[in-house]
């Protein structure tokens, strides 16, 4: 169990390096003068002399060769210094936790809304299988990993916000602020969720042990619940995982539709702003975040398993 | 060598199923409708799709203009129709390099095994670690708006399904018979591996390039939507839904119209791909039977 | 007195290959107290006819003929009337205990199940019980082992905690599905002497279905002998050693290696094409013209002796 939980962090650790490095390598490969951008920021374009490029570069260290660079970020990088905003000149890092709880937010209350509809509807689902309302709720699901979700957004302004005035078309404040954002995040996934744990289900469900239960005299009530439910659980745990992988990708979008002030949005704007440290830095992040979550997403799956929790042991 | 016979009767075999697959049917006529759209474009429109026509500006949807204009007066079906054109055409190119580099790097991946097969899981690794296209977007945020940047971004990111899939089959595939025989021929190990193995993990492939397909027409879509792929006056669908953001209150057409647009594709596309596993993909087709 | 009558049962499966006649025509009685034995090569249907008993056949299925248990129709009970017979009345102890059981649940858990439905037992009490019960199948240290998972258990202890899970509401009927198959002999010895003092203290009947003969004869009162879907031959155990009359069961025992270990030449028929006329004709030396074309009938040989073969006409 506790080699198994060393090999993962290795191999965490492993990603993680390349995670930095590609994040490093795509913001030094973008075109143009980093030291000319940055002086560009600092002094303005208009008393901008050659002399002052030169010195920053040689100040930011960027006349040194790549690999120094990269050491030299990556040892900032791991000491919390992912570098200053080239528009504001505020540490990049700090400028990230201020808007992280806004994503954490958004994340958390899409993906419970995912999950109080995928988890019935795909359960449901898989105990009537091809019947009408399998049908309807796959054709729904395809609907939905098939929509744009910056379209079904716009959907629900147009619908919720325009029309009915229910919630403020955006914006971050009270609870009515999230409604939309949530749902249009929450429903894609949901979409993606119910066909997994459908599939999950029907593989439980053909299971000898099911056989057993329902021979036992249980209601299918009780099968279901309390003998399918769980092991049908155990992969849809797993997925939650890349599901949060979802939500940030969707953030991107959804935060900058709805105004929402979280890393999403601080991510456009800085890729309109050309703030290149913003983006490295926020990009960054990101993938470290996720790349933790999976990770004790991965470790919480082997508890849910007493296989697995055994073999570990062994 | 290795059951080309086989591969064409099982070929003929996936048709048949095809055939018995509606919602896969419906995907690729949906597909294929698209594709007609896209190429005879020009005699389809009914008007420019970038001609200017300023006083005729957010007209609601008319006989003139059956799905209205937009803000600068153009023709939003025509505009529509152009779009098909460079969503297929993008979706298209970057399928296909990522097909290439997916099915290449997992073929070497799986055939030698090894150290290179760890560098090009780890490198998958590290890509995937980026949740979906977040890598994309810093890639094109880099390299600066543009449609050719998008595609550069998303070929970058999305050819690690495909590697690990190929790999995955790869590796089941060298242990069959014909594989050792042919090397024991001394068959070179290019020649084994494209004419050996590759036909046998053909399946997956297809069946993740359509889906694929679906994938980049719609992550293409959103990054134009947040201005970094096509740019004005392009008829992109997911810049359009962008420009049309904001006349959501006045011209609701300009939101509607383009986002059905990139559903109706990414859903064909979805459907041809979720059709075909069923039908290529054994373990799919036991759960079907039951 | 009978306890359960099965009458003329047959079982379809609606497969895309073609319409699998798992069951045919099989009528058996089983009495109070009584150990019927079914054996037959894999395939030949023993788990389905086990299965269509307690009406856990897939939905597919097509079940026709009657089952009468104490005198009424299983087939005819609504699902909720068939629910208070499983487990309470009749108990199927499954092939295969690791994949029959549920590996996130504890072993307690299951076993107490039917209890709590059943006799409506508190947890505690059914907690209680269930240690009872692992305790009289030598479960060693059962208050423990109520809390582990099947795949803490080995194979033998698995097996054992299966037929507590069976026996626990003390039900008039027992179908145990190869309570030994994959055992190691000694285990294998040891489960069969559980199960004979169990099923003497409690007055169950049993229908247990086997491949292994010498599990067969030493449980069972009467066997019968089954050939894909059908049963071609019924006798009491000791007929059904000395005094064999069926070409396949001879054959059958011929190739046990105490006696030969001759096989039966050919192989078993597959339940989409079977031969016309006698099943058994293709692999049977004594065939003739008309066992190709014509299905024979179960014939009485002797005192509670049924043969289906021409040569006892
Ligand atoms: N749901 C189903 N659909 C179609 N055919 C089935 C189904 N379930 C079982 N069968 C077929 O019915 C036949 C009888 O199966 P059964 O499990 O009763 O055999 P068995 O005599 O118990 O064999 P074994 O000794 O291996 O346990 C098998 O050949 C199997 O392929
Ligand atoms: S009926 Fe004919 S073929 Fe069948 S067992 Fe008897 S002799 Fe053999
Ligand atoms: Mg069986």
């Amino acid at each position: 169990m506790l080699t198994f939980i060393l090999k993962r962090m290795c191999l965490m650790f492993i990603v993680i390096l390349g995670v930095t490095m590609m994040t490093f390598l795509i913001m030094h490969f973008t075109p143009g003068d980093p030291a000319e951008m940055i002086a560009m920021a600092r002094y303005g374009v208009d008393d901008l002399t050659q002399e002052d490029i030169e010195w920053i570069r040689v100040q930011e260290g960027l006349d040194a060769p790549l690999h120094i660079q990269y050491i030299k970020w990556l040892n900032h990088a791991i000491h919390g210094d992912l570098g200053c905003s080239l528009i504001n000149g505020q540490p990049v890092l700090s400028e990230i936790l201020v808007r992280f709880p806004a994503t954490i937010k958004l994340a958390a209350v899409s993906m419970l809304v995912a999950l109080i509809i995928a988890i019935p509807v795909g359960i449901i689902s898989a105990t009537r299988q091809y019947s009408l309302t399998d049908n309807v709720s796959m054709m729904g699901a395809m609907l939905g990993v098939s929509m744009p979700n910056f379209w079904l957004g716009l959907l629900l302004i147009l619908l919720f916000s325009v029309h009915l005035g229910w919630f403020p078309v955006c914006g971050y404040g009270g609870f009515e602020y999230i409604i939309l954002p949530a749902l249009t995040l929450g429903t894609g996934m949901a979409a993606i969720t119910t066909r997994l744990t459908r599939s999950s289900m029907l593989e439980v469900l053909r299971q000898d042990y099911i056989r057993t239960a329902r021979a036992k005299g249980l209601s299918e009530k009780v099968v279901i619940s309390k003998h399918a439910l769980k092991n049908a659980l155990i992969p849809i745990v797993t997925v939650i995982g890349m599901q949060f992988g979802r939500v940030l990708e969707g953030a991107v979008i959804i935060e900058t539709i709805f105004a929402w002030p979280g890393i999403g949005k601080l991510l456009v704007d800085s890729i309109y702003a050309r703030d290149f440290a913003m983006i490295q830095g926020g990009v960054l992040f990101v993938a470290v975040i996720f790349v933790i979550v999976n990770l004790v997403v991965d470790i919480s799956y082997t508890y849910l398993d007493p296989r697995i929790r055994y073999e570990g042991v062994k | 060598m290795s059951g080309t016979g086989t591969m064409k009767s099982r070929k003929k075999l996936a048709f048949q199923q095809l055939k018995k697959n509606k919602i896969a049917i419906i995907g690729l006529i949906i597909i294929i409708s698209l594709a007609f759209i896209a190429l005879f474009a020009p005699f389809i429109a009914p008007h420019d799709p970038i001609e200017q026509n300023l006083d005729k500006r957010l007209l609601s949807p008319s006989g003139e203009y059956p799905m209205g204009t937009d803000d600068l007066g153009r023709c939003l079906l025509s505009r529509i129709i152009y779009g098909a054109r460079v969503s297929l055409k993008l979706g298209v190119i970057v399928v296909g390099i990522i097909t290439v580099i997916g099915v290449t790097l997992g073929l070497i991946s799986g055939y030698y095994g090894g150290i290179v097969d760890e560098i090009i899981m780890r490198l998958v690794d590290v890509v995937l670690a980026f949740p979906g296209i977040i890598l994309a977007l810093a890639i094109a945020g880099a390299l600066g708006p543009g449609l050719f940047n998008v595609m550069l971004a998303l070929a970058m990111v999305g050819w690690t399904g495909l590697a690990r899939v190929v790999r995955g089959s790869v590796l089941s595939v060298k242990q069959k018979e014909f594989v050792e025989s042919a090397r024991a021929l001394g068959c070179s190990d290019l020649h084994i591996m494209t004419r050996h193995i590759l036909p046998n993990v053909m399946a997956p492939v297809i069946v993740l390039a359509t889906l694929d397909m679906a994938f980049i027409i719609l992550a293409a879509a959103g990054l134009s939507f947040l201005g970094l792929g096509a740019q004005p006056p392009t008829p992109e669908w997911g810049s359009m839904l962008n420009n049309g953001r904001a006349f959501i209150q006045t011209a609701p057409h300009l939101t509607t119209f383009p986002g059905l647009a990139i559903m109706v594709a990414v859903l064909a596309f979805n459907f041809l791909g979720d059709g075909l596993r069923d039908i290529l993909d054994p373990r799919q087709q036991r759960e079907l039977k039951e | 007195m009978t306890l359960l009558g099965i009458r003329n049962l047959k079982v379809y499966f609606y497969s895309e290959d073609g319409m699998v006649r798992a069951v045919n025509d099989v009528d058996l009685d089983i009495g109070e107290g009584e150990t019927l034995g079914i054996i037959g090569e894999t395939g030949c249907g023993k788990t389905i006819l086990g299965l269509s008993i307690l009406r856990l056949l897939s939905e597919n299925t097509k079940v026709e003929g009657r089952i009468l248990y104490k005198g009424e129709d299983l087939l005819k009970l609504s699902e909720d009337e068939m629910r208070k017979i499983r487990g309470k009345e009749i108990a199927m102890i499954f092939q295969n205990p690791l994949s029959s059981m549920n590996p996130v649940l504890t072993v307690g858990t299951q076993v107490a199940e039917p209890v709590e439905l059943h006799q409506h037992l508190d947890n505690q009490n059914a907690k209680e019980k269930v240690i009872e019960m692992l305790k009289s199948v030598r479960i060693p240290l059962p208050s423990k082992r109520v809390n582990e998972y099947p795949h803490e258990f080995s194979g033998g202890m698995r097996q054992r905690a299966m037929i507590a899970m069976g026996l626990i509401c003390m039900p008039s009927l027992i179908i145990a599905d190869e309570p030994t198959t994959g055992l190691d002999v000694t285990t294998q010895a040891q489960i069969v002497e559980l199960m004979k003092e169990v099923l003497k203290d409690s007055g169950t009947s049993m229908l247990l279905i086997t491949h292994d003969l010498g599990v067969a004869a030493e449980l069972c009162d009467h066997m019968a002998v089954m050939y894909p879907g059908e049963i071609v031959e019924y006798a009491d155990v000791r007929n059904i050693f000395k005094n064999p009359k069926h070409p396949y069961t001879r054959g059958f025992l011929d190739s046990l290696p105490g006696r030969g270990l001759k096989p039966i030449p050919g192989i078993s028929p597959s339940l989409i094409n079977i031969p016309e006329g006698c099943k058994f004709h293709p692999r049977c030396s004594y065939a003739t013209g008309r066992c190709k074309k014509e299905r024979p009938q179960m014939k009485k040989v002797g005192e509670k002796h049924f043969v289906r073969c021409f040569l006892y006409d």
